[in-house]
Parts: C-alpha cells; sequence; structure tokens
C-alpha cells in the first residue's frame, strides 16, 4: 500500500468547528476537528450519541457551514449540496413516494443532469441489480420492506458514481439479521467498484467490521479522540485485547470522565 | 427462595421439522354478499336509495306538493327539465363561469405560495392574507363586485377567484411546510433549486395537502357561485343553475326547484367521486401516502 503522504487526500477536514442554534442554546456540535479521507477508503466516524458525527457528516454534505476551519472536496472548499456527494439517510422516507424504484435511481441521475433517458435507466437498472432489486424495479417504496429501501438508497447513491459516498447510520434502524446482511452487502459493493464512502456509526462493531479507518470522536463536544486501522477481523492488539474491546475502553474512559465532572 | 432462583430446571433442546405441504386453508374465497359489502360504490348505492326511498316516503305523507314535492315528481321535472334542454344549457352556463373562475384562483395561488416558499416576507404576506380573507364569505363581496364589475360575469369570476385562492394557498403552504428534512435534503443534494425544486420535490410531496386544497376549493366555488346567481344570475339574457332555482320558485314551480338542487347536488357527487377520487387513487394512495 503506497503511504498516504505520496497521494493527496480526496477530503479534507482541517479545525472544523460547527455550531448550530437551538430555540435556547447555541450548540457546539464538534470542535476543531481533523481529518482526511483518501481515495477507496471506507472512512468510518465513531463516537456515542451527542459527539456530532451526523452533524459533522452533514456539513460534509454542504447542509450547514462551518463556524470555524474548512472542508476541502479535491481541493475545493464545500459550500453547498452537491452530487458529488451523495447522503444516505437513516430515515427509510428518503425515497421518493411518488417514483418507483427504478425511478427513484433515475431521477437522481436526470435531475442533476448526469444522463438523460435509455442511458439513465440503463445506469439505474445496473446499480439496482447490484443491489438485488431487479425483481422490484416498479414497486413504489411503501412496497418495500425497510432493508430493501435502505438497499434502494444505496443503489441510487452509487448510481450517481460520487466521489464520496455519505452514509448517516444507514442500517440503524433494521433488525439484527438485515443489518448484518446489508453490511456483507455493502463489503461486497465496495470489493466490486472501490467507492469511497464516509461512514456514521454508534456500533463498534459495525465500525470494526466496516472501515479499514475508524475516526474516534469524544462527546459533547465532538473531538477528534483517535484514528485507528481495522481489517475488519478485529484483530488482537500489542496489548492481548482485540480491536474492538480496545475502542470500548476509550469510550468509556470519555463516559466516565463526563460522570465525574457532571456529578 | 434463594435456592430455588440458582437452579433452573433443565429441558432437552429440540428441532423440529417444519410443515411445508398441508396448512389446510390458507386463502377462502370470499362469499358475494361479502364483495357486494366490500365495494365502496355498492355502500353508497345503497345509502342513496335508502334516502331516496325515505324522501318520497315523507313527502307522500306529508302531501302537500307545493312544499315537499315527492322524489318521483322531482325526477320527474328533472327528466322534462334536461329533455327540453333548459337544465343542461344552466348547468353549462354555471360550470363554465366555476371553471374560469376556478383556474384563475390556481394560477394565483399558485404564485402567492411560490412566493412564500421563496422568501420569508412572502410567507408572512401569504400568511396575513389568508388569515384576513379566508374567513370572510366570498358572497359578501358580491356587493362590492357588482358596483366594480357590473352586473355579469366578471362579477361572479371575482368572487370565485376569492373562495378559491385562499384555501388553495393556504393548504399547499402548510404543505410544503410539512414536507419532511430528509426529503429536502435528499431533492437538494440532486442539486435541485428555484422552481424545479419546488415542481419536482415539493409539490408531489405535499401532494395530499394540495389534494383537499383543490377539493375545499371547488366546493368553496360551487357554493358561492350558486349563491351569487340566486342573487343575480341574468346577463344577456341566460343564467345558472341559481338562476334557474329562483325563478322556479316565483313560478312556484317547486319539482322544478328540487330538480335544480338536484343538479347542483349531482355534479358535486361526480366530480368528487369520479374526478378528485381518480386523481387521488392514481397519486397519493398508489405513493402510499394516503391509506
Amino acid at each position: 500500500m503506497p503511504a498516504p503522504s505520496t497521494h493527496k487526500p480526496l477530503l479534507q477536514v482541517r479545525g472544523v468547528t460547527l455550531q448550530y442554534k437551538t430555540r435556547e442554546h447555541l450548540v457546539t456540535a464538534t470542535y476543531r476537528v481533523d481529518f482526511e479521507v483518501y481515495r477507496a477508503d471506507r472512512f468510518v466516524m465513531l463516537g456515542p450519541s451527542g459527539c456530532g458525527k451526523s452533524t459533522l457528516l452533514k456539513a460534509v454534505g454542504g447542509y450547514m457551514e462551518p463556524t470555524e476551519g474548512e472542508m476541502r472536496l479535491n481541493d475545493e472548499v464545500i459550500r453547498k449540496p452537491g452530487a458529488d456527494r451523495m447522503m444516505v439517510f437513516q430515515e427509510f422516507d428518503q425515497l421518493l413516494p411518488w417514483k418507483t424504484v427504478r425511478e427513484n435511481v433515475m431521477f437522481a441521475l436526470t435531475s442533476s443532469g448526469r444522463l438523460k433517458g435509455k442511458a439513465a435507466e440503463d445506469k439505474a437498472m445496473q446499480y439496482i441489480e447490484k443491489v438485488n432489486l431487479t425483481k422490484f424495479a416498479d414497486s413504489f417504496p411503501h412496497m418495500l420492506s425497510g432493508g430493501m429501501k435502505q438497499r434502494v438508497a444505496i443503489a441510487r447513491g452509487m448510481a450517481m458514481e460520487p466521489e464520496i459516498l455519505l452514509m448517516d447510520e444507514p442500517f440503524a434502524a433494521l433488525d439484527a439479521l438485515t443489518r448484518r446482511k446489508m453490511q456483507e452487502e455493502l463489503l461486497q459493493l465496495w470489493n466490486d467498484t472501490r467507492f469511497t464512502v464516509l461512514f456514521v456509526t454508534h456500533s463498534i462493531p459495525e465500525a470494526v467490521l466496516l472501515g479499514n479507518r475508524i475516526l474516534l470522536l469524544s462527546p459533547h463536544p465532538g473531538q477528534v479522540k483517535a484514528e485507528l486501522n481495522s481489517d475488519g477481523t478485529d484483530r488482537t492488539l500489542s496489548d492481548g485485547k482485540v480491536l474492538s474491546e480496545h475502542i470500548q475502553d476509550m469510550l468509556f474512559a470519555d463516559a466516565i470522565e463526563e460522570e465525574s465532572t457532571h456529578g | 427462595m434463594a435456592e430455588a432462583a440458582a437452579t433452573t430446571i433443565e429441558r432437552p433442546e429440540f428441532v423440529r421439522p417444519v410443515e411445508t405441504k398441508a396448512y389446510g386453508v390458507v386463502q377462502k374465497p370470499l362469499t358475494a354478499w361479502e364483495k357486494i359489502y366490500d365495494s365502496g360504490t355498492a355502500r353508497k348505492t345503497f345509502l342513496l336509495v335508502v334516502m331516496a326511498v325515505a324522501w318520497e316516503l315523507y313527502a307522500r305523507w306529508l302531501a302537500s306538493p307545493l312544499l315537499f314535492p315527492t322524489f318521483g315528481a322531482t325526477v320527474k321535472a328533472f327528466w322534462d327539465a334536461i329533455a327540453d334542454g333548459v337544465l343542461p344549457h344552466r348547468a353549462w352556463f354555471s360550470i363554465k363561469v366555476l371553471l374560469q373562475g376556478y383556474a384563475i384562483g390556481l394560477v394565483l395561488a399558485a404564485l402567492l405560495t411560490a412566493f412564500a416558499t421563496a422568501t420569508r416576507i412572502g410567507a408572512d404576506l401569504l400568511e396575513t392574507l389568508t388569515s384576513m380573507f379566508n374567513p370572510l364569505p366570498s358572497i359578501a363581496l358580491l356587493p362590492l363586485a357588482l358596483i366594480w364589475f357590473g352586473l355579469g360575469n366578471g362579477s361572479l369570476i371575482f368572487v370565485l377567484i376569492h373562495s378559491v385562492l385562499w384555501s388553495v394557498a393556504l393548504n399547499t403552504h402548510t404543505g410544503f411546510k410539512a414536507v419532511s428534512q430528509t426529503l429536502r435534503m435528499v431533492g437538494r443534494n440532486y442539486g435541485l433549486t428555484g422552481p424545479r425544486y419546488i415542481v419536482k420535490i415539493l409539490m408531489p410531496a405535499a401532494f395530499p395537502s394540495i389534494l383537499t386544497g383543490l377539493k375545499i376549493g371547488w366546493a368553496f366555488a360551487w357554493r358561492t357561485l350558486i349563491a351569487a346567481e340566486l342573487v343575480f344570475g341574468v346577463s344577456s339574457g341566460s343564467g345558472g343553475l341559481g338562476w334557474y332555482i329562483y325563478e322556479n320558485k316565483n313560478q312556484l314551480e317547486i319539482p322544478a326547484v328540487f330538480a335544480g338542487l338536484f343538479t347542483v347536488i349531482i355534479i358535486g357527487l361526480v366530480v368528487e367521486n369520479l374526478i378528485f377520487r381518480r386523481i387521488e387513487m392514481r397519486t397519493i394512495r398508489r405513493w402510499g401516502m394516503q391509506t
């Protein structure tokens, strides 16, 4: 594997502080976060709830601007949402209910001006086949199960062939069995096409299984705690502990600090 | 107590073969009665028949054709008026005016809502205007309309626009505001902005409440029109259904009055059950937005 220094990162996040307003407070979601994502990375942002990982992903998506720092994709500063960063959300309602599976995938391609007519349809069907939904191409979203909807959303994201695929806990609302299957399918898809994905999760096993690089964030506000490598097998570290235990200990250390400062 | 909790009862594990055939009855055909009862058309037809019979019986018992003609007499007057072409002509006159007013009202509502979606001051304008004018009965504007536009279609269309515009604009605006954040983000992710974003994302996503607005607007318009025609309906020698009702009342042709009302009701039923129901079936029901 070539050293990262000889390659330019695809996504650079430098000193990003994100704040949003609620009715009563100004909430700081992340504080001066730095990280870099390289091409074909399966980059996982892991942390407990409240560490600002979803907010960070939304900012990369272009839905909010950092109050401090900047984010660059291919050296261009991210300012607004765009089709070069396709989002896959956790919610099942991300598919347009008035379009069939095929039309949902096609619409992304046509409305962003990537492809037209037959070409869009062929590309859409190619990716619908990749997620094994060819039989359901003409079904409407409300006729599909939760797992199938997420597969359509992934097909839609991948069909756009974006620079980076942004996934916001896409499997969190699924049952354990389906989640397991979807994780394997995602890895399979990655083996086929080697897309770049930035994946947000709060599940340690999911992060260890899916990521090749794991960014660990601490909560309130989110700050970078560590960046770890994973080969998907939950490898044993030099101190005899497996990776997931090591991560768990680091996250628990946070929780205990929280307890003592708050209590 | 502690001992009982500590010891668990040993049980053997088991694996059972699953029955793959011979489930017994899984599907059973419905009986003829169940099928009839399942059809909305059949249930509604039955209700209509019951009401017609009740009308007939009450009118016969009352035996006062001048106050309350029988169902039979009304149907006869209805057929006669259709046969000599008076009623279709009057109904068409009303519908033509109605469609003009409705169409102009929809265009204005679309413009107003687009402005309200695009800017915050637009939203304030829409909210203020609807809260001012939505409760104002259209018919109350008729005297003013008569002064401004004179006796004629102009005045009718003016009050019709007033009755359509606010309910459609208000419902559409409310619908837009209720579109889920996820769908909005999906639309922006594709790079959709401005009118394309409104037409391709907001309008379909808000279609259930837009359709409600269209229905309410239609009903308001229809009511307003008949009421306005009762006040004045003659323009260049012809008039609409409201005027037909008023005329026949003056001549004490009570069955014809009922026939006029009957026509208003039938047109309402047709529009609701044929037009709006079809739109509903093909859109929001098909998309699973309404059950």
